[in-house]
Formats: C-alpha cells, structure tokens, sequence
C-alpha cells in the first residue's frame, strides 16, 4: 500500500531504562516494515507541527509494531504517557531500511541507534555478533538481542562489557564478519565508517538528521555524499527518502 | 458533487480550484502523488530551480518552533537541465497547472531559467525573489521596491509565460512592494514568503540552525499572512495569491475573503500529506453551506 498517514493503537507501553521507553502499537504498516525503516511520530499537541521520525524496532505480519525510543524533549515525553487503548498517528513506513545479507554479520547499536537491530538480528539468517553502546549499566534490549547472536557490550564508564566505544569493544573481543550493519551517534558511525574501511568489510549505516517532511520533499534531512548523488545532481543525499541507510562508502560524516 | 464553482482564473490560466502548493514544500509533487491526486489540485508549485545545481545549506537545516518551523534549506536544487528532463516530464501525466518557482543569484541566472523554460509544459513562472536563506540573489531583490521593480520588468521581458512576483514579509510596507511588482508587469504576485527568524539550542548554547537564521512558516504566522495579503488585494489590481500557515479550508477561506484569488498550502504538507485535499473539499463544503454559487463571490468580500 506504501506510505500513509494512519491512526494506530497503543497496545502497551514500558519503560526499559531511563528515559528509554517501548511502545507496541497496532497497525497495518506493520506488515509491510522492513528493518533499518521508521516512521514518523505526530504529537497531540497541534502547536507542534512536526512528526517525531522513531526507528522501528520490531513489526510483525500480524499488524503489530514495536518503537523504542529515548525521551528527547516534549514531543517523545508525551509518547512516552501513552497507554494501552490510546490512539496514535503516525506516517510510514519511511526510509529504505537495511539490506538483507545472510552472511556472518556484525550488528552494532550506540544508544538509541540499538532498537532497530532487533529487528534486523530476528531476519538476518548467518551467525550474527551483536554491539551494543551504552552510557552506563542502565541497559535495555540486550536480553532480547541475546536471543538471536553473541552479545558484546561496551559503556561509557567501564560498569559494564569493554569500557570505552563499540569499536574498543569490537576490537577486545576480536570481533570479526563479512558485513556490518550499524546505527547509532555520528561519531559512532565515523569510527564504524573507518574501522570498515581499514578491514575491507562492507558496512551499513543508518544515519539521523532533522526532518521535516520524511519523504523526500523538503530537503531538511541531507548528509554529504562520496559522490554528485543522481536525485540532488549535488553531493547530498536525502536520509529520509534515500536512506536512513547507506553503504558507509556513500557517505561522508 | 455540487454546481458550486471553484475555478479561479490568474493572468488567463484557468485552475479548477484555488488551491496549490507553497513552493518548496511538496517537491515537484512526485514524492506527495503517493498520498494526493495531483490532479485534483488547481496548481502545483514547484521547488525552486536555479540555472545549475546548487548545493543548499549545511544542516541542520530545518527546526520546529510554537506552532510552526524554521527552515533553511538554502534552495538546494537540481538545476534546470534535471528539472526540465524529470520533473517537468513527470507532471506531464497529470491534469493540473505547472507553476515553476524560479530561483538564481543574479539576474543573468534568472533570465537563463526563464528563457529555457519557455518552450515548455509550464502554465505560470513564479519568481523567488523572498527566499530568506542564500546569501545572494533571492531577497535580495525583493526588499527595495526599485529592485523588484527592476527585476520584474526584466524578467517580464523575457518570459512567455505569466510572471507571479513571491513578495516577501520581511519588509516595511508590502503594498508599496506589491504596487512595484505591478507597474514593472507582474501578472500576479503571491505571499506571504517565510519570516526571517532564529531559535537558539539553550542544551549546545548555539543556533539551532546551521545557518543562524532561517524562514518561519506554519500556522504561527497566518494572521501576519492574511493581515499581507489584505494590504497587498488594497493595493493593486493584478490576482494575489495567498499563503502563510494553511492548515485547513477556514484558513484558505479567510486568505480568499481578504482578497486572494488562490491560496497555497504550505509547511502544512508536512504536518498532514492529505492538506491541500482536505483544503479542496472543505471550500466546496463551505459554498454548499452557505449557498455561495462561484468562489470569485467570496474573493476578497470582506
């Protein structure tokens, strides 16, 4: 059916850690998801005119789909005080999601760049190492993720896993794949951008900007690009209707 | 269906409604045609498109404030060779009037757009001289009265198609502008173009965007909107276009009994992709109600 603009359900809602909530909402786009995709998140609030664009962490055929997401200001604190029953508007699915490789594969998330490697880990069909980044011990997702490959964990303060970045972790545990799928801050990204390049292994990565429209139109959301990209005819590329994810040798950061 | 009319005619181009798009924020309309029928629309305005390519601002370019955005995109565009081959080629499947908002940094640029797009699908040529965001070019011309003047009267030389002047908010007097644009042969002129405006990011303590300034738009700023557009009716006797925060038909209605003869739906495209439908049938709802037979009844009866 493609994208659209849709009043779904809250099925449920939980906080995972601080500030990091879970939402399983009921909805037909959750059929046509893909992993690496997101949708755009409308307040009730009609002074904000914006949709919050929120990765999708988990959707299933049955029209259920899960966001998990950090509490970034009072358009997501508003998310986060909805409850089972509540209605939500939302547009998707947006952005062009994850290639799927089955190959050994690396999965790395920093942060809220985490919950779209669910989903990604559930269809991913090769031996799968999971890395995850995180602030401190206040953890949320691993058990799930730990379901579908080998976890390896780093944190900021050393409470937990490799103290330092995930690339610190990678390089600890000796961590090695044919692919790398990531998501996470930008100077999270730059080190998996070049960690990928110095080892010759193909990575993905999901990049985050404002957004405005979330479909191509406005130009609010581009990131420079390697080469003149074919739609701009300069060397930008659209995160929202281009990616979210691109081949890291597209991009620069 | 009802035998309420809604064609309003601009410069001899008949639109079957009032209703277009703010330039800028619906693409060439390809990316919306997944949730409006383009051809149900009286127009679609496109992005501007410059002589080459231009690259845009850094990001972040857009940020939302009370009850609207900040946006400076900084007319990132394909170029008008690109334009001409995909866009303009992609609205030629549908049924609805091609207004193309042009853009350049000196004259010289805008002549260049006009003259290649003169032997093309284009119904109407929208002159951006209001953009807030680039360095040159754009506002530049369309803050003093003898600069637009100028720049209309040249352009008017060269285009073939009716010539609409984007006027600008950020000026003193928009009559004296919109007067301007008459004398020097505009065939129409449209506003309101964003408001220059700025948020700061108090958690990074810098601009929230990455060009410091950007243009304000939304329903924040209708009432400056249609109090413009009133003044700018008042004032000359060319169509005015009207636009500035339309989120729905009250909004549309309120541009139109001020005086203009089309509205545009704007940053509201991205709040709702079903806007300018929605806009579409809430006017015809409206005329049914109170019996209005034409829409040219309501043009600027208050």
């Amino acid at each position: 059916m493609g994208k659209r603009k849709e009043t779904a359900r809250v099925l449920s809602q939980e906080m995972l850690a601080d500030e990091i909530y879970s939402m399983w909402i009921e909805t037909d786009i959750a059929g046509e998801a893909f992993p690496g995709q997101f949708i755009s998140v409308y307040t009730k609030d009609k002074t904000k005119l914006l949709p919050r664009p929120i990765s999708i962490c988990e959707a299933d055929k049955g029209g259920r789909l899960r966001i998990v997401y950090r509490i970034a200001g009072a358009g997501t604190k508003e998310f986060s005080q909805y409850k089972a029953g509540d209605e939500i508007d939302i547009l998707g699915p947006l952005g062009n999601g994850f290639p799927i490789k089955n190959e050994n594969a690396v999965l790395i998330g920093g942060g809220i760049g985490i919950p779209p490697m669910l989903e990604l880990a559930k269809r991913l069909k090769g031996d799968k190492t999971i890395v995850l980044g995180y602030r401190d011990a206040d953890t949320f997702l691993v058990d799930e993720l730990k379901e579908y490959g080998n976890i390896v964990i780093a944190t900021d303060d050393g409470s937990l896993g490799t103290k330092g970045n995930v690339i610190d972790a990678i390089k600890e545990n000796k961590v090695t794949g044919r692919v790398i799928y990531a998501c996470g801050p930008t100077p999270m990204l730059r080190g998996v951008k070049k960690f990928a390049e110095e080892n010759g292994v193909e990575a993905y990565i999901s990049l985050e900007e404002r957004m405005a429209c979330g479909v191509g139109a406005c130009l609010g959301c581009v990131c420079k690009s390697t080469d003149t990209d074919d739609h701009s005819k300069v060397k930008n590329k659209r995160i929202c209707a281009d990616g979210p994810v691109f081949n890291a040798t597209e991009v620069e950061l | 269906m009802s035998n309420a009319v809604m064609t309003v005619n601009i410069a001899g181009v008949e639109l079957k409604n009032p209703v277009m798009v703010g330039s800028g924020t619906f693409g060439s309309g390809m990316e919306y045609s997944e949730f409006v029928d383009l051809n149900k629309l009286g127009a679609v305005v496109t992005k501007g498109v410059a002589n080459v390519p231009w690259p845009g601002n850094p990001t972040p370019r857009v940020v939302e404030t009370c009850g609207g955005m900040l946006n400076a995109i900084g007319l990132q565009n394909p170029g008008i060779d690109t334009f001409i081959e995909r866009d303009l080629e992609f609205l030629k499947a549908y049924d609805t009037k091609v207004i193309v908002n042009v853009c350049g940094r000196t004259v010289e640029d805008y002549v260049e757009v006009v003259e290649r797009l003169s032997d093309e699908a284009v119904d109407m040529l929208e002159i951006n001289v209001s953009c807030p965001n680039v360095k040159e070019g754009a506002i530049a011309f369309g803050q003093k009265a003898d600069a637009l003047f100028n720049i209309t009267e040249e352009i008017k030389k060269h285009a073939k198609q009716p010539v609409i002047m984007k006027l600008s908010p950020n000026v003193t007097d928009i009559a004296e502008m919109a007067r301007a644009a008459e004398a020097a042969g505009a065939d129409a002129v449209s506003l309101i173009n964003t408001l220059t405006a700025m948020k700061i990011d108090i958690h990074k303590r810098t601009f929230a965007l990455a060009n410091k300034t950007g243009g304000l738009s939304g329903p924040a700023i209708k009432p400056v909107a249609v109090r413009m557009v009133y003044q700018a009716a008042q004032a000359v006797k060319i169509p005015v276009i009207g636009m500035g925060g339309i989120a729905n038909a009250e909004d549309a209605l309120e541009f139109i009994m001020a005086g203009a003869t089309a509205v545009a739906v704007g940053a509201m495209n991205f709040h709702n992709p079903y806007t300018t439908g929605e806009v579409i049938d809430g006017i015809q709802d409206y005329m049914i109600k109170y019996g209005v037979k034409d829409i040219k009844e309501l043009t600027g009866c208050v």
